[in-house]
C-alpha cells in the first residue's frame, strides 16, 4: 500500500499536515509521500490511497478521524470520491497539470521516472535554437503572463540580441489578487519550471536564469530551492552541463518584497537590481536592454512549464488543442461563488457556461450567477449573457475583459457590482508606482466618484465623468497597470449600469453590500422576540421586550450586520 | 508608515549589528542586492529601525535616501517593531467576494487594534495582505506561516482564542 497526500498550500490550509504527521507516526510502515494540489481546492485534503495491486482509491475531505478507516478497508464509501468529482478532472486537459497528483514535488527522480528532463536533453543533442523558437512558432505558444504575445517572438528577438552574457528571468510575482496557477507549478511540478527555464535558455543561449517569486510564496520559494539544489547537484545546472564542454546554465531566486507593480517587466527588472520598482519607458525592450542593462527574456512560469511538454509530444499535437488564434490549454483558478472551487486546465476555447457551471458546479447556495471577473484588476467583469462565449484570447479582449493569468472569480447576486468596481480600484490606486500623473491622480479621482456613488451621494453626470476620466487614465499611463485599471469600472458600466442607476436615482444598492444604502428590518410575523439580537448589537439600536416583537432604530444602526447573521428565525431582513 | 514612529531613535544591540555586519558581507554587489540585504535584516529583527537605515548607509554608502525608499516601496518592509504573532488577513479578490471585510471587523473588533497596529500585550499584529494564493478556501488569513482558511466570524474568534490561551 502506498498513500500520497496532496500537500499544496492550499491542501495544507485545510489540514494536510495533521494527517501527514499522524501517517508518518501510527502508520509507518506505509510509504507516505507528499503531492501537489490536483485542483479540486473544495475537497481538500485529498488523500490517494494505492492498494497492493495499485489501484487508486481516491478519499476527499479526510480528518484524522478517518484515516484509520480507509486504511483498513481503501473501498470505504465514506469519503471515497463521487463520480461527479472526478468528471472534472477528465474533461480536462493536462497539460501543465500532468504530474499533479502523482509526483512528489521534493523528489527529483519522481520527475525524472515522469520523463523529466528528456526534453531539455532532446534539445541539446538534436536541435539548434532556432529550431526550438521555431517549435514554439508552430505550437503558437502565447504568454500565459497576461499579454497573450507570441512566446516565440520574444525568443526570437532575444535570440538576435547578440551578447556573451544574456539572461531568462521567470515571472512568478502573480500578483492578480485571486489567482494561483503559478502557485501551483512552483509547489506541485518545480522541475518543470526549472526544465523549461533551461529549454528557454538554450534557446535564446542565456546561461543564466532568475525566477522572482513573490514575498507571500513562502511554501514555493522553498520547494523550488530545494529543486535548483537537487538539480545542481544531479549535474542539470552548473558549468559543463550534460557533460557537454561549455554548455553552463544555472538558475537563482530572488524574492519579490510586496509590491504589485513588479509584475510588469520593466519594473521587475528594477527591482531585480534592487531599486524601487517603477516602469519604464519602452523601447528598449528587455531583449535588447533588460536586467543590468543585458538582453533578457521574461516569462511568466506556466509559459514555461509548457515548454518542456511541447518539445516532449510535439508542436503540432499542442497546436490541436485550443483554437486557431489560442492555442493549448491554460490553467484558470476558478473562485468566488461557485460550488467547486479550484484549479482547471482547459483546452481553449471552453465556454464560460462549461467552466463555471459544469466544472465549477455552479454557484454557491444555489444563488443567481451575476457576473464573472477575468483578468484580475487589469481584467473586466463578464455577465450572464456571455455565458456562451469561448475562452480565448480574442473573444474575452473584444468584451472589454482580458484572460489575464487566469483568474476567473464568480459572483452571485449578493455582489454588488459598483462596490467591485470600487475595490478593485481601491487595488491599483494603493499599487499605483505614482510615476505618472494620470495613474496616480485619475485613478485616486475615479476612486472619489465610485466611493460617493456606494454612499449614496452620486449624480447621473458622475457616469459620464467615470467614463472620460477613465479613457484618460487609459491613455495617459505609462505602463499595463495605468492603462488597464479603468477596465473593470468601464466593464461594469457596460454591463451592469442598471446597478449604477440604481444607487445614484433610486439611492438603492439591491444586493445588500453598500451600507449607507441598505436598512436592517424586523418583520414582525417572523419576530418572536427572543432577544438574541438586541443583545448582539453593538450601539444598543435594537429595542423590544422578551416574546415581542422587537424594533430596529435607523437612527443608532451602523449596518454591521450582526443581529441578521444572528437571528435563527430569519426575522431580520434587508431592504 | 506614520512619522511618529520615525521619532523614536531605537537603539539596536551589538549582537543585532554584527548579524547586520554579517548579511552585509554577503554580497559583492549590496546595491543591487538592497532588496534581499534588507528582507535578511528584517527577519532577524522583525523590523526596520530607522538606525539601521542610516547603519547600512555608512557601511554600504548607498544614499540614506535610496534605502528608505526602497523600504517604504515595499510593502513587506515594516519600520516598527510587530507583535509575536503576525496575522496577514487576505483582502483579494475572492477572498473579498466571500466576505473578507467582516472577517477583517471582527479582528479589529475581538483585538481592539486596527490595520497595521499591534495589542497592548504584543501579541498580535494585524495586516491586510492581496493574495496568500489559496483562494478556493476564501476568506483566507496566514497567522505566522500558518494558513487558515474558510474562516466565518466566530472562527476567526476561536483561532486567536486559542493562540490567546496558549500564551
Ligand atoms: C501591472 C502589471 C502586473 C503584471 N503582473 C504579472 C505577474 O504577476 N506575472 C506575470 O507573469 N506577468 C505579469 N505581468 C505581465 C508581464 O509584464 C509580462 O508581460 C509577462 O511576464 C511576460 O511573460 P509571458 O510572455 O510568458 O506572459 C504584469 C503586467 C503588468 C502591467
Ligand atoms: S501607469 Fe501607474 S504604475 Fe505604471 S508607471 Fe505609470 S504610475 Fe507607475
Ligand atoms: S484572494 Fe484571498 S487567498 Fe487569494
Amino acid at each position: 500500500m502506498k498513500i500520497k497526500v496532496g500537500a499544496s498550500s492550499c491542501g495544507i490550509a485545510a489540514g494536510a499536515n495533521s494527517l501527514i504527521e499522524i501517517l508518518e507516526s501510527d502508520y509507518s510502515n506505509i510509504s507516505t509521500e507528499i503531492t501537489g494540489c490536483i485542483g479540486l481546492c473544495y475537497l481538500e485534503p485529498i488523500i490517494d490511497i494505492y492498494d497492493e495491486d495499485d489501484n487508486l482509491f481516491r478519499h476527499v475531505k479526510v480528518t484524522p478521524n478517518d484515516l484509520k478507516e480507509i486504511i483498513e478497508n481503501p473501498k470505504s464509501e465514506k469519503t471515497l470520491i463521487k463520480k461527479e468529482d472526478e468528471d472534472i478532472l477528465n474533461r480536462q486537459t493536462r497539460i501543465v497539470t500532468e504530474n499533479y497528483g502523482y509526483i512528489n514535488p521534493e523528489k527529483m527522480e519522481d520527475y525524472l521516472n515522469a520523463g523529466g528532463y528528456k526534453a531539455i536533453g532532446k534539445c541539446v543533442k538534436n536541435l539548434t535554437p532556432k529550431d526550438i523558437i521555431e517549435e514554439m512558432k508552430i505550437a503558437g505558444l502565447r504568454g500565459r503572463g497576461g499579454a497573450g504575445f507570441p512566446t516565440w517572438f520574444k525568443w526570437n528577438a532575444a535570440l538576435n540580441s547578440k551578447n556573451e552574457k544574456k539572461y531568462i528571468v521567470c515571472n512568478a510575482d502573480e500578483g492578480d489578487p485571486g489567482a494561483f496557477m503559478d502557485r501551483s507549478v512552483l509547489e506541485g511540478d518545480p522541475h518543470r519550471l526549472i526544465e523549461g527555464m533551461m529549454i528557454a535558455g538554450y534557446a535564446i543561449e542565456a546561461d543564466e536564469g532568475i525566477v522572482y517569486v513573490r514575498a507571500e510564496y513562502p511554501l514555493a520559494i522553498k520547494r523550488l530551492q530545494k529543486a535548483i539544489n537537487d538539480a545542481r547537484n544531479y549535474g542539470l545546472l552548473g558549468k559543463n552541463v550534460f557533460g557537454i564542454e561549455g554548455y553552463n546554465f544555472d538558475i537563482r531566486i530572488k524574492a519579490g518584497a510586496g509590491a504589485f507593480v513588479c509584475g510588469e517587466e520593466t519594473a521587475l527588472i528594477a527591482s531585480l537590481e534592487g531599486e524601487r520598482g517603477m516602469p519604464r519607458l519602452k523601447p528598449p525592450f528587455p531583449a535588447q536592454k533588460g536586467y543590468l542593462g543585458l538582453p533578457t527574456n521574461i516569462n511568466n512560469v506556466e509559459t514555461l512549464a509548457n515548454v518542456p511538454w511541447i518539445i516532449n509530444h510535439g508542436a503540432s499535437k499542442f497546436a490541436s488543442f485550443g483554437t486557431e488564434t489560442s492555442k493549448g490549454a491554460k490553467l484558470f483558478a476558478l473562485t468566488g461563488k461557485v460550488k467547486k472551487g479550484g484549479l482547471v486546465e482547459i483546452p481553449m476555447g471552453m465556454t464560460l457556461r462549461e467552466v463555471i457551471f459544469e466544472l465549477g458546479g455552479g454557484i454557491k447556495n444555489d444563488l443567481e450567477f451575476k457576473g464573472v471577473q477575468m483578468g484580475g484588476p487589469s481584467g473586466g467583469c463578464l455577465p450572464k449573457e456571455m455565458l456562451d462565449l469561448p475562452i480565448d484570447y480574442e473573444s474575452i479582449t473584444k468584451t472589454g475583459a482580458i484572460i489575464g493569468s487566469g483568474g476567473m472569480v464568480v459572483m452571485d447576486e449578493t455582489n454588488c457590482m459598483v462596490n467591485m468596481a470600487k475595490f478593485f480600484l481601491e487595488f491599483t490606486c494603493d499599487e499605483s508606482c505614482g510615476k505618472c500623473t494620470y495613474c496616480r491622480v485619475g485613478n485616486k479621482r475615479m476612486l472619489e466618484i465610485l466611493t460617493r456613488i456606494t454612499e449614496g451621494k452620486g449624480k447621473l453626470s458622475d457616469l459620464d465623468l467615470l467614463e472620460e476620466l477613465a479613457i484618460k487614465v487609459k491613455e495617459g499611463s505609462l505602463c499595463g497597470l495605468g492603462q488597464t485599471a479603468p477596465n473593470p469600472i468601464l466593464t461594469t458600466l457596460k454591463y451592469f449600469k442598471d446597478e449604477y442607476l440604481e444607487h445614484i436615482e433610486e439611492k438603492k444598492c439591491v444586493s445588500g453590500t453598500c451600507k449607507d444604502l441598505i436598512h436592517y428590518i424586523i418583520n414582525p410575523e417572523k419576530c418572536v422576540g427572543c432577544t438574541l439580537c438586541s443583545r448582539v448589537c453593538p450601539v444598543g439600536a435594537i429595542d423590544g421586550k422578551v416574546k415581542e416583537t422587537h424594533f430596529i432604530n435607523e437612527d443608532l444602526c451602523i449596518k454591521c450586520g450582526k443581529c441578521y447573521d444572528t437571528c435563527k428565525f430569519d426575522a431580520i431582513y434587508i431592504d | 508608515m506614520c512619522c511618529e514612529d520615525l521619532k523614536e531613535e531605537i537603539e539596536i544591540s551589538e549582537e543585532q549589528y554584527l548579524k547586520i555586519d554579517e548579511i552585509l558581507n554577503m554580497y559583492q554587489d549590496p546595491e543591487g542586492n538592497l532588496i534581499s540585504i534588507l528582507q535578511k535584516i528584517q527577519s532577524e529583527l522583525n523590523y526596520i529601525p530607522k538606525v539601521v537605515i542610516s547603519y547600512i548607509s555608512e557601511k554600504t554608502k548607498i544614499y540614506e535616501s535610496k534605502i528608505f525608499g526602497v523600504v517604504t516601496f515595499y510593502s513587506q518592509f515594516r519600520m516598527a517593531p510587530i507583535g509575536e504573532n503576525l496575522i496577514m488577513l487576505c483582502q483579494g479578490t475572492a477572498c473579498h467576494v466571500n466576505g473578507s471585510e467582516k472577517i477583517g471587523e471582527t479582528i479589529k473588533e475581538y483585538l481592539n487594534i486596527d490595520v497595521g497596529e499591534t495589542t497592548d500585550d504584543n501579541l498580535f499584529t494585524y495586516t491586510n495582505v492581496a493574495c496568500l494564493g489559496c483562494c478556493s478556501l476564501a476568506p483566507v488569513m496566514m497567522i505566522g506561516d500558518k494558513t487558515y482558511g474558510n474562516l466565518t466570524t466566530d472562527k476567526v474568534k476561536e483561532i486567536l482564542k486559542t493562540i490567546q490561551k496558549k500564551n
